[in-house]
């Protein structure tokens, strides 16, 4: 990983941008088989962990008037609660804890992410498929058991024309199996793009005339990167409530 | 990897590393080699994670926040309790003091007629009695007049009789009494 301090040689600069994402076994060397714990696996059990501080150590006390922790929990419990009733009303409460799950676990990994030297494992698309593709399949699957082939209404726009009506049921169909490719590229897109920007700045900074305005443009990015980990959270969380709601109510 | 892991010892080369990473994906996130570990820990992580949810934390806070909003409606609703009780002790406290005031008046009102009363009842008695004491006392200056008179007509004859016996005459007991008395009432 920190190879920008010794990158900067005489003759140029070399980036390394992305050899921060790199997966590499947590202990030892060698190949990385299905089972190897890795880097990856270390961020994502510290993800796990944090969840696991946060909404339960944070509420133990179960007190009525919350302490800091405990406000924290509740914060969280309620954007996602709130999120879910909003979007897809009473009904979808039922897959509030699932939709939790992921909020928990992204915004937990984006933000243990930018501990420096840390490794993100929302930034892998082996990551953010997985989820995006669970979303999408238990969408469609949800959304066939529970209205039938009226499921399929959500492609046949029935306040259109009748003529434009076969033109855009192939549009929907379309963007909706595009569903889980944006999904899941709009969040490992994002965070990588963020930490592979920093660790260019980061390249530049062995420039010593260069360094100040490195530093100011890594803290400017670092910030910005505080903003994307939990935007990027709410945006997957978000668009999960709003596949959600189709296939609890199909139609426009 | 074993690519990847070179390429940190021929970094100094841009020429080189560009023309590895041109050869090998540029993107660790492309090495599909580390697909199946991180998608087996992901879900792992996953389901460690939704059990902890399901099972411990949301129940917790949803209960918490539930028992939260009960505590403030049944607050609310003992505030109201109390504002109302207050109003009607208010209420009852300004309904006291005007009793009292009224009260107090006529008290002051029935000990002003008493007082009225004992006092006409004083002066006619007082009055009365100073009638009967003028009276009395008239009574006694009419007959101290009259004793004054009777002892005037008394001391004129014996001074008449002597006056005359000194002079002389002898003097007639009924002719002097006649004519003193005749005097006295010119």
């Amino acid at each position: 990983m920190a190879t920008e301090t010794n990158g900067a040689e005489e003759g140029g600069l070399v980036f390394h941008p992305m050899d921060q994402f790199e997966v590499q076994p947590f202990f030892g060397d060698g190949a990385v088989a299905w089972y190897t714990i890795t880097n990856s696996t270390f961020w994502m059990a510290l993800a796990v962990l944090a969840t696991f501080v946060i909404l339960v150590l944070g509420s133990s006390k179960r007190s009525i008037i919350p302490t800091r922790m405990q406000s924290v929990a509740e914060l969280a419990y309620g954007f996602v609660y709130k999120m879910v009733e909003d979007i897809c009303g009473k009904e979808g409460l039922k897959y509030f804890p699932y939709i939790m799950t992921l909020f928990m676990f992204i915004v937990c990994a984006n933000f243990l992410g930018l501990i420096p030297t840390a490794f993100t494992p929302t930034s892998h698309f082996a990551v953010t498929v997985v989820m995006a593709m669970a979303v999408f399949l238990t969408v469609t699957i949800l959304g066939f058991v529970k209205n039938g082939t009226a499921f399929l209404g959500l492609f046949w726009v029935a306040s259109a024309p009748l003529a434009l009506r076969p033109i855009l049921a192939i549009i929907e169909l379309i963007s909706y199996f595009v569903r889980p490719v944006s999904h899941s590229i709009r969040l490992a897109g994002n965070v990588m793009a963020g930490h592979a920007v920093i660790k260019v700045f980061a390249g530049f900074a062995a420039i010593t005339i260069i360094s100040p305005v490195s530093v100011v443009a890594i803290t400017a990015m670092y910030g910005l990167e505080v903003l994307v980990s939990f935007i990027q959270a709410y945006v997957f969380t978000i668009l999960t409530c709003v596949y959600l709601k189709d296939a609890l109510h199909p139609g426009h | 990897m074993a690519t990847e892991t070179q390429s940190d010892g021929l970094a100094d080369a841009i020429g080189v590393d560009l023309a590895e990473h041109a050869s090998t994906p540029g993107m660790p996130q492309l090495d599909f080699s580390t697909w199946g570990n991180q998608i087996f820990w992901l879900i792992l992580a996953l389901i460690a994670t939704y059990f902890i949810l399901s099972r411990v934390a949301l129940p917790r806070i949803g209960a918490v926040l539930a028992e939260r909003q009960g505590t403030i409606t049944n607050d609310i609703a003992a505030a109201e309790d109390l504002k109302a009780k207050a109003v009607e002790a208010e209420a009852a406290y300004d309904k006291a003091l005007v009793d009292a005031r009224a009260e107090a008046q006529n008290i002051v009102a029935q000990a002003k007629a008493d007082i009225q009363a004992d006092l006409d009842v004083a002066i006619s008695k007082a009055d009365a009695e100073i009638a009967v004491k003028a009276a009395e006392s008239e009574k006694a200056i009419s007959d101290i007049r009259a004793s004054a008179v009777e002892n005037v007509k008394v001391v004129a004859k014996d001074t008449a009789k002597e006056i005359i016996a000194a002079m002389g005459g002898k003097a007639d007991a009924k002719t002097v009494t006649a004519a003193v008395t005749a005097r006295m009432k010119g």
